[in-house]
Order: structure tokens, then C-alpha cells, then sequence
């Protein structure tokens, strides 16, 4: 175990790609945690969120570390955009939906049989 | 670069002739306040001009703006299958009594169904996996907000907030999957993501992951289950109208973008060019046994809860998920004979579930109700209407001599002729679970009776009988008379677009 902190610790401050894959892959889980658990509909986009930029860090460090081109980073500027436009819409839904039904909590909202 | 532009520009003239039509639509709506029925003219002219614009690209195969769209008789089907039915659901849209009601602005509603016909397009000729998000979430952005556009309906408001938290989740995980295919391969676009896996270093298991997160994206968007839960909600609490655009278009899109994807990138070239002979998968990964799989849970999982509803309109969701399922036999295959089929049943499909919704919306303009139960001892009361929704289930269930027999049989045909005929057996077995819940429509209309309509006038106006008959007909007449479709399909699926 202490050879492992050990190496972990010399790993640490070597900053490579593997180190944003790690951060993005736990912002993903982070996100589709959030989504499957969280009942506030704010807190499940949030969660879609961090999803959406898991996926952007992904995008600029294979651009930045893979070496190959830039299509990467022109990926992760056109989702940040998409990502505002979709977050627009949908608290605009969310509002109208507390206008409604008094509540945002996605539990409750749940008038249409199954 | 500025030649090679301009020139790339002269064949995206259809989806450039939509964007003009968009914002004429939001400009004609700015100047013609207090009719609403100028904007959806607009829209009907944008949408004629965009029709004639792409039957020009009948037999074109190109790559445009760097490989990012592709020009081909593939897209060219597909987009007039979407531009047609965007046409048909704007005509529907004008005697829509929930959207026609009064104090609601029916401006932006025609405007963005532009753009949502617009995303639809642009996903049948992406190419490289970055348009190919943008295209997707295009489209769904403005069908989120579609489906939410009779705001002061519950239904309304419920469905498009599940829509929006389903669909961005599926985006997500599918963006998720992109990210990781390009860190793999070093590219977005297909073409070179393809000879980048011919070249066979690429880890297969990494593949796989990123695969079935890609998947998740399409099978959102084409309603096949395990990504189906958006669908029967967002189909019974959005307008009609939308839900029979979402059923026939969006769908149309989805199988588009999935099956060029899965074409270009995971097979080999030759294929893109060779109209005959079974694809040569260029990774050791079985796809086959991923999309079978989606392919049978679909079909039956479809097929066993409508059996249960009680909402025609959620009836016909489940059922459009069950399509979905058949649809996507047509894959499993792996040829273009399987492709063919996918793209007759399309055009069948679009005649046969248009027409159901249609009918369904007239009634409900009437008796204000969707139940099944109330459409007790209605049959006799419009008898035009009522012989045309069992016609079209009658279609929907697959039976002669109705189209959708032709669309199932070809489908079959291809299954049985590589060899799957145990997968065939499947879904013929759908098929006759399928006739229960479609029959019992019928027998609701005809054999039940019931005393709360009868006073309830069900006469439609002679415009409504003539948009029944233009679906009606198509769908008898592809039941007898169907060569030329099935050349049309065989003639547009030989080739795809290549660098």
C-alpha cells in the first residue's frame, strides 16, 4: 500500500493526458450520479452539465496531448455553445413547469399514467 | 478554398432555402400579427421551394464543407421524406383545434418547426461526428420546445420537461462517446475514423464503450429501448401534430444518422461504392449482436405495453416504438438489400402513421378525448374517417393488401435471405401481437356502442376528407402497386457520399 501512495505521489505532478482523462471520467460519473439520483429538475441539469464537460475535457486534451489536430477544440467550443442554448430551453421548461405544478421536483410530476 | 466553398454552397441550396424560409416565417409573423394562417403559408412555400431544391440532388454523391455533410441518393431519400411529411404536418397543423385555439401565437410554432425540419435534414447527410451532434441537438432543442408549445396544457408542460432531461442525458452520454472515439482515433470524421480502424490499433473494448455510448444518441432519438422513456409521455402530452412529426421525421433522421454511421465508419470502404455483397467489418467487434439485441427488445417491449393502453395516442407511441424495432432488423443484415427495405418501410410507415394521428387529432378536435373507450360506437358516425383509422392500423399491423404488408414482407424477405430466420420469426410474432391492440380500435368503433356521443356531430369539413384521401390512397395503392418505390429505395441506398 505504501509503495502505491509511493508512486502515486511521483505520478501526481507529471501532469499528462491520462491525469484529465481521470478528472473527466469522474465529472462523468459525477453527472450521471446526479442525474440518476437528484429529484430537483435544476439539479438534474446541472448534472447533464457535468456530462457535457467531462466530454469537453476529453475533447482538448486528446486535441492537446494527442498532437494531432485542432478538431478537438473546435468540438468543445461548439458544445459550450450548444450547452448554453440547451440550458436556455430547458430553464425556461423548468419554469413553466413550477408555474404549473408549484414544484420542480420530477417525482411529482407525474399526472400521465403509465 | 473560396471556389471549393462556393461550390460546396451550390449543393447545400435545399437546407439554405429552409434557413430563408425560417426567418421569413419570423418575419412574416412580425408583419402579419392577427392572421396566424400567413405564417404557415410561409412555411408551406419554404418547404415547396426545399422539396424541388432537393429532388435536384437525386443523383449526386458528394462531400461537402470538408466531409462535413454528405450529398448522396442516401440523404436525398431521406430528405424528402422529411420535407414531405414537414409539409404534411403544416397542413395538419392549420385545423388543429389545441393549436388553433384562440389567443395562442402560432408564429413561432410554424418557425421552429422549420428548423426542427432543418436539424432532421442535416442529421440525414452528417458526416462527421461533430455535425452530426450539432444536427441532433438542432433538432432536438426545437422539438423540446414543440412539445411543450400548448404551455397551459399539463400534459403539455410534464411532457416537454421529460423530453429535455431525456434527451440531454442521451446527448450527453452520446457526446461522452464521441469524445472517446475521437481520442482513439485522432478524428472526427468518418472517412478517416474508418481507415483508422482498418488499420487495426485500435483497443476494441474502448471501441465497444464508446460505441454503445454513440448508440445510446441514436437510439434516443429512433425511440429503440433501453433509450425509449421520453417517448410515451412526450407522445401523449405534445400537440398531435408534433408527436406525428416526431414519429415519422425525427425518427427518419435518427435511422439516417445511425445507419451511415454505422455503414461508413465500422465497415469496409468498398462497401460505400459496391451496390451488391455483404459488408466486411474492419474490427474484430460483433455490432451485429448489439443492434439484434436492440432490435428484439424494442420490437416486443413495444408491442407488449401497448397492448395495455388505454390513450390511443400513447397506444400509437408504444406501437412507433415497436417500428422502430422492425426498422432496425433491416441493419442486422448488414446489406443494402436490408437497407432497401428499411427505406420502403419508411415511406409506407410515414402514410400509415401520419394518417392514424391524423384521424385521431380530428376526433379529438370533436369529442376532446383520446381515450380508446370513447371512440365507442363512432364508426358509423363518419364513415369516411373511421374506414380510413382501420385502414391505417389495419397497414400498421402489416396485413394485405394494405402497404404496410409490403413494408414488412420486404423487410422479412431480406432477414430470411441471409439467413436469420429465427429473427424473422421474432418479429412476425410481433406482428401478430401487434393486431390485437390494433383491432380493438376497431371494435370499439364499430361493435361497442355507447350513448355519450350521440349527440356529437362527427362531420369533417371537405378539405380534412381530402388530406385523409391523400394518405389513404398511397397506403392502399403501395399495397398493390409498389415497383417504383422499391426501385427508388434500391436506386437511392447504392451510394454513399465518399471523400
Amino acid at each position: 500500500m505504501e509503495t502505491f501512495f509511493a508512486e502515486f505521489i511521483r505520478w501526481l505532478p507529471k501532469v499528462g493526458l491520462s491525469h484529465f482523462l481521470i478528472v473527466s471520467a469522474i465529472l462523468f460519473a459525477l453527472g450521471i450520479y446526479g442525474i440518476s439520483t437528484r429529484r430537483n429538475a435544476i439539479m438534474v441539469l446541472m448534472g447533464v452539465e457535468l456530462v457535457l464537460n467531462a466530454a469537453n475535457i476529453n475533447f482538448v486534451a486528446f486535441s492537446r496531448y494527442g498532437g494531432v489536430n485542432f478538431d478537438g477544440q473546435v468540438a468543445a467550443i461548439f458544445v459550450i455553445i450548444l450547452a448554453a442554448a440547451e440550458a436556455a430551453v430547458a430553464l425556461a421548461i423548468v419554469l413553466n413547469i413550477y408555474q404549473r405544478f408549484q414544484t420542480v421536483n420530477v417525482d411529482e410530476i407525474s399526472t400521465m399514467k403509465e | 478554398m473560396t471556389e471549393q466553398i462556393l461550390h460546396d454552397l451550390r449543393l447545400f441550396y435545399p437546407e439554405t432555402a429552409l434557413v430563408l424560409a425560417f426567418l421569413a416565417a419570423i418575419i412574416a409573423d412580425l408583419i402579419f400579427r392577427r392572421s396566424t394562417k400567413v405564417v404557415a403559408f410561409v412555411a408551406l412555400a419554404g418547404l415547396a421551394v426545399t422539396g424541388v431544391l432537393v429532388l435536384g440532388q437525386s443523383t449526386m454523391h458528394a462531400s461537402i464543407f470538408s466531409n462535413m455533410i454528405a450529398v448522396d441518393s442516401f440523404a436525398f431519400f431521406f430528405k424528402l421524406l422529411i420535407v414531405f411529411s414537414a409539409v404534411l404536418i403544416v397542413v395538419f397543423s392549420l385545423s388543429s383545434a389545441e393549436l388553433n385555439s384562440a389567443g395562442r401565437r402560432l408564429g413561432e410554432y410554424y418557425s421552429l418547426l422549420l428548423a426542427l425540419t432543418l436539424g432532421m435534414m442535416l442529421m440525414a447527410g452528417a458526416s462527421n461526428l461533430l455535425m452530426m451532434y450539432l444536427a441532433l441537438e438542432l433538432s432536438s432543442i426545437t422539438s423540446y420546445i414543440l412539445s411543450g408549445y400548448t404551455r397551459e396544457a399539463q400534459d403539455s408542460s410534464e411532457a416537454s420537461l421529460k423530453y429535455v432531461i431525456y434527451g440531454s442525458l442521451s446527448s450527453g452520454l452520446m457526446l461522452y462517446g464521441i469524445s472517446i472515439i475521437y481520442g482513439m482515433t485522432g478524428s472526427l470524421d468518418l472517412y478517416t475514423i474508418n481507415q483508422v480502424l482498418a488499420g487495426g490499433e485500435v483497443n476494441s473494448l474502448a471501441l465497444l464503450i464508446a460505441g454503445i455510448l454513440v448508440i445510446a444518441g441514436f437510439g434516443y432519438k429512433i425511440s429503440a429501448v433501453p433509450f425509449h422513456f421520453w417517448t410515451p409521455d412526450v407522445y401523449e402530452g405534445a400537440p398531435i401534430t408534433i408527436t406525428a412529426f416526431l414519429s415519422v421525421a425525427s425518427k427518419a433522421g435518427g435511422f439516417a444518422m445511425m445507419i451511415r454511421f454505422f455503414k461508413v465508419t465500422f465497415f469496409d470502404s468498398s462497401i460505400l461504392t459496391l451496390p451488391e455483397g455483404a459488408w466486411e467489418s474492419v474490427q474484430g467487434f460483433d455490432w451485429v449482436a448489439v443492434i439484434v439485441a436492440l432490435s428484439v427488445l424494442t420490437m416486443t417491449f413495444g408491442n407488449l405495453v401497448a397492448i395495455w393502453q388505454n390513450n390511443l395516442k400513447r397506444m400509437l407511441a408504444y406501437s412507433s416504438i415497436a417500428h422502430a424495432g422492425y426498422m432496425l432488423m433491416g441493419i442486422v443484415v448488414l446489406n443494402n438489400e436490408g437497407l432497401a427495405a428499411i427505406m420502403l418501410y419508411f415511406v409506407v410507415y410515414l402514410f400509415m402513421n401520419l394518417g392514424a394521428f391524423y384521424i385521431v387529432m380530428l376526433v379529438a378536435n370533436k369529442i376532446g378525448s383520446e381515450d380508446i373507450d370513447d371512440y365507442r360506437g363512432i364508426g358509423p358516425k363518419a364513415p369516411l374517417a373511421m374506414v380510413a383509422l382501420s385502414i391505417f392500423l389495419v397497414s400498421l399491423t402489416g396485413l394485405p393488401p394494405t402497404a404496410g404488408f409490403i413494408g414488412k414482407l420486404y423487410l422479412f424477405a431480406a432477414l430470411l435471405n441471409s439467413g436469420w430466420v429465427w429473427l424473422a420469426v421474432v418479429g412476425a410474432l410481433n406482428s401478430v401481437v401487434s393486431l390485437y391492440y390494433y383491432v380493438r380500435v376497431f371494435r370499439n368503433m364499430y361493435l361497442r356502442s355507447d350513448e355519450r356521443h350521440s349527440n356529437v356531430s362527427l362531420d369533417f369539413s371537405f378539405a380534412q376528407k381530402l388530406v385523409i384521401m391523400f394518405l389513404l390512397v398511397p397506403t392502399l395503392l403501395f399495397g398493390l402497386y409498389f415497383t417504383p418505390l422499391v426501385q427508388l429505395a434500391q436506386a437511392s441506398v447504392k451510394i454513399f457520399g465518399t471523400p
